[in-house]
């Protein structure tokens, strides 16, 4: 990820976009705070946004045409949000005390404003408080203009009389009763001008005008057709009051520039009002009607109510809906940062590991994100570049990595055909964590297949998912590699797969391979029996790699009708599924939130879940969700035991994958096939609590018998004098395992067992 | 390193393949790079090491943790 990168990540996160009301307002109040202020009853901090923003804050909470108010979400739920009144209580209910502003030293520059309206007033506030040295001429008696149209009671002079002055205070030299003429112009010495005078007949330098007489005026500069004349207010305009003091004061930043002769242009974007990018979902919001107006006006307590229907609009749709996001308390435009910066660090503790390595990378992000930010992408390249440049903690995905090499290891795995051939017409792929959760599933889902698809072969290994989730590009290709060598040898048989994992994998890897589900097998082939019964309502469980495969989808949901069971749609199913929190290997690097993230799943829905990913299944019923596997339901007998049973432990997953291979052969080539290694002679004996341990320490049976053998065989151990325990290491390859033993009979018994990757001169 | 509980495990632990009570030496471990003494349980006639379990689960997964994020 490189900067260039960022920007573009960090620009598709909206959630830090104004809302529509702080964008629409010319002068960029901030209305969230305010608002959210007046709901806590702070009137005094309501008040301070306010004022920090616009100058005479009374004036314009008096007087505003509220464009804020365009765009407002709540508009369709009850109407939009009463902002100038609100602004006007918390003016009424706090001390309304503005600061005397800090002044910029003296400047020699001098600036000649005409006209004492709202928008001459207000250039003439922005400039003085720069340092420059501001002369306002005024026609009539007194300052205001337009103002003193206003009834008295909508705009008293009193208001009008101490707001302005408070801004002539602070050193404008005012001279009322002064109509600036062509003459008089040549008098006066200026090196900038503001002409605020309302209307474009009085034009005493001559500017250029157009068509239909007004004065020309870049609109975004407020230049005129002589370089150091601006103009704005409402000889621009239909008279606006906040539009006035917009005006002033983004003609005040040019006569700064042109005075400092920088460039007028230059990164002035959204200065005015201007249409945000930041989309509020409103789908689930409650209708609530605005509090009426009491001579536009709220008692305290009706302001409160008011400020509290402003849904304080962000987008936040993707921390929403994952569990992930939330966790880390932010949303992706700071995460993006974040993540960025621990790859930037050097010679520091990248903090950020773990974050990285957490997400599930289910894609359900750029599913509700209303510009497609897909942080498992994100994740995912990121976790690429780690791994290639040595970043990756080693411990991060060791142990999914070994338990793939162990499923494509030569003795594990297998590819077999029927018949004396050495092609097939299909090849049945159930996938690695099917075949070692449910192995005797393999057999009957192969003869199930084999009875509609004649030739059909058989692979057991793994797809290389966990190579890919983990950013392992290389050994994901290699894996790949290893299958295509098979795959084009067997004929280029179409693929049944089982699992939307592997079907993820081979579509991205292999996209000429044609593939189809078991499901749909089944569907075309009227394979599901009929007549099956579940007791208790069920829910289907999309899992996550089944994103936009709808074709999957619809089998499995037409298999359920075809077999009689009742089921019916979570509300985030299909393509807006969630993650179970085996994605992305998001369990080995942060078991806690996978814990969250299947309490959520689970607490949707009282129903029981229908699922056809058994790792889902698996981790769903870990966290005491009673889940079907489709398979379950074709096969399975006592469905009430099967949708509560825990799944295997990895030692006995490593057994089960073992055992399905065994079967598989006898039933295709029927022969038997011993495989037995030799410390598997060893016979453990360890109590439930031990082997829940060691399943938490990531050590394996197979581990643990193999640490016995090594010492039994070679003497290298250790012996207590006080139990007669035996204490012993082996270290197969960059972990060290210890095992704490007696023999017992025939049988060995562990005490404990535990591991370290430090390596230890002498061995261990 | 220190640890702590080397002294209540001195005096129990015998070497399987010669006999010797193990005595307290400082043994070298590393990880990624980088290496620290540590004192440890060692059978002096083999050289080999004895690791607890408390340290395995403590202080030395600590460690390990905080170098694979250097
Ligand atoms: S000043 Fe006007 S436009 Fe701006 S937020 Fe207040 S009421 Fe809305
Ligand atoms: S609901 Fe509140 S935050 Fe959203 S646009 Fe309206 S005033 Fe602004
Ligand atoms: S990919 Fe999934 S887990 Fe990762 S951020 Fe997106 S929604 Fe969350
Ligand atoms: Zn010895």
């Amino acid at each position: 990820m490189d900067q260039t990168r960022l920007r573009e990540l960090e620009d598709q996160c909206i959630q830090e976009c104004a809302p529509p009301c702080a964008a629409h307002c010319p002068v960029h109040v901030d209305v969230r705070a305010l608002t959210s202020a007046v709901a806590g009853g702070d009137f005094q901090s309501a008040f301070k946004t306010l004022s920090k923003t616009i100058p005479f804050p009374e004036i314009i909470a008096r007087t505003c045409d509220q464009p804020c108010q365009a765009a407002c979400y709540r508009k369709t739920v009850g109407g939009d949000i009463q902002v100038a009144a609100l602004e006007l209580t918390s003016i009424q209910h706090s001390d309304h005390l503005i600061a005397k502003p800090m002044l910029l030293p003296r400047r020699d520059a001098r600036v000649l404003i005409i006209g004492g309206g709202l928008s001459g007033l207000t250039a003439a506030f922005e400039l003085v408080k720069k340092g420059y040295q501001v002369a306002l001429y005024e026609r009539e008696n007194r300052l205001g203009g337009r103002l003193w149209n206003y009834p008295e009671d909508q705009l008293h002079g009193d208001v009008i009389q101490r707001e302005i002055e408070r801004i002539v205070d602070l050193g404008v030299k005012v001279h009322t009763n002064t109509e600036v003429t062509p003459l008089l112009v040549t008098t006066l010495q200026f090196d900038a001008c503001y002409l605020g005078t309302g209307n474009s007949a009085s034009n005493p330098f001559n500017l250029l005008t157009n068509p239909d007489h007004t004065l020309q005026v870049n609109m975004d500069t407020f230049q005129t057709s002589q370089a150091n004349v601006f103009a704005g207010g409402s000889l621009l305009h239909t008279p606006s009051t906040i539009f006035s003091v917009s005006d002033g004061r983004r003609a005040a930043i040019s006569i700064d520039r042109f005075l400092q002769n920088v460039s007028l242009t230059a990164s002035r974007v959204n200065e005015g009002a201007y249409d945000t990018r930041l989309i509020t979902n409103i789908s689930k919001v409650e209708k609530v009607e605005t509090i009426p107006l009491f001579k536009a006006g709220y008692s305290a307590k009706d302001a409160i109510e008011e400020a509290k229907r402003c849904l304080q609009c962000d987008c936040m749709e993707c921390v929403k809906v994952c569990e992930y996001l939330k966790h880390y308390g932010s949303y992706p435009r700071k995460y993006v940062r974040e993540i960025y910066n621990n790859l930037s660090i050097i010679m520091r503790t990248r903090t950020s590991n773990k974050m990285i390595n957490s997400c599930t990378q289910c894609g359900l992000c750029a599913e509700v994100c209303p510009s497609d930010l897909n942080m498992g992408e994100v994740t995912h390249e990121v976790r690429q570049t780690m791994v290639k440049t040595n970043k990756m903690p080693p411990s991060a995905h060791d142990f999914a990595l070994r338990d793939m090499a162990f499923s494509n290891d030569p003795r594990v795995a297998l590819t077999l055909v029927p018949g004396e051939g050495s092609t097939c017409d299909a090849l049945f792929f159930p996938g690695c964590q099917l075949t070692a959760s449910n192995p005797e599933y393999i057999p009957q889902l192969y003869q199930s297949l084999a009875s509609a698809l004649p030739n059909l072969g058989v692979m057991l290994r793994c797809c290389g998912a966990p190579a890919d989730w983990s950013g392992e590009e290389n050994l994901f290709t290699q894996t790949m590699q290893e299958f295509k060598t098979q795959w084009l040898a067997l004929g280029k048989p179409k693929l049944v797969l089982a699992c939307t994992s592997c079907l993820r994998m081979f579509s991205t890897a292999l996209p000429e391979m044609e593939t189809i589900s078991a499901w749909q097998v089944f569907e075309e082939h009227n394979l599901f029996p009929t007549g099956r019964q579940y007791t208790r309502p069920l829910a289907i469980h999309d899992p996550c790699t089944s994103r936009h495969v709808e074709a999957w989808q619809d089998a499995v949901r037409s298999g359920l009708d075809a077999m009689g069971i009742v089921h019916h749609e979570l509300e985030m199913s299909r393509d807006l599924t969630e993650c179970c929190g085996y994605g992305g290997v998001a369990w080995l690097a942060h078991p806690e939130l996978v814990h969250d993230i299947l309490n959520r799943r689970a607490s949707e829905d009282n129903a029981d879940y229908l699922t056809y990913c058994v790792m889902c299944r698996d981790l769903l019923a870990g966290k005491g969700k009673s889940t079907l596997h489709l398979l379950d339901l074709v096969y399975g007998k006592d469905l009430d035991q099967l949708a509560r049973r825990k799944g295997p432990d990895y030692s006995q997953r490593h057994e089960n994958r073992l055992r399905a291979k065994q079967k598989m052969i006898k039933l295709i080539a029927e022969r038997d096939q011993p495989m037995t290694e030799s410390y598997e002679s060893y016979m453990l004996l360890l109590t439930p609590e031990l082997r829940a341990t060691l399943e938490d320490r990531l050590i394996l049976i197979e581990d643990v018998q193999k640490v016995i053998e090594h010492a039994e065989t070679t003497g290298e151990s250790f012996k207590n004098q006080q139990t007669g325990h035996t204490l012993a290491f082996y270290k197969p390859n960059l972990i060290t395992y210890w095992v704490e033993y007696s023999h017992e009979g025939d049988t060995w018994k562990v005490h404990n067992a535990y591991s370290h990757r430090m390596e230890l001169e002498g061995g261990a | 390193m220190s640890n702590p509980s080397l002294e209540s495990l001195k005096g129990q632990w015998t070497c399987g393949k010669c006999g010797s009570l193990l005595e307290v030496a400082s043994v070298n471990v590393s990880y990624l790079g980088s290496g620290y003494p540590v004192d440890l349980l060692v059978c002096k006639n083999c050289k080999r090491p004895l690791v607890p379990a408390e340290l395995a689960l403590g202080k030395m997964l600590e460690v390990e943790k905080l170098m694979e994020d250097k």
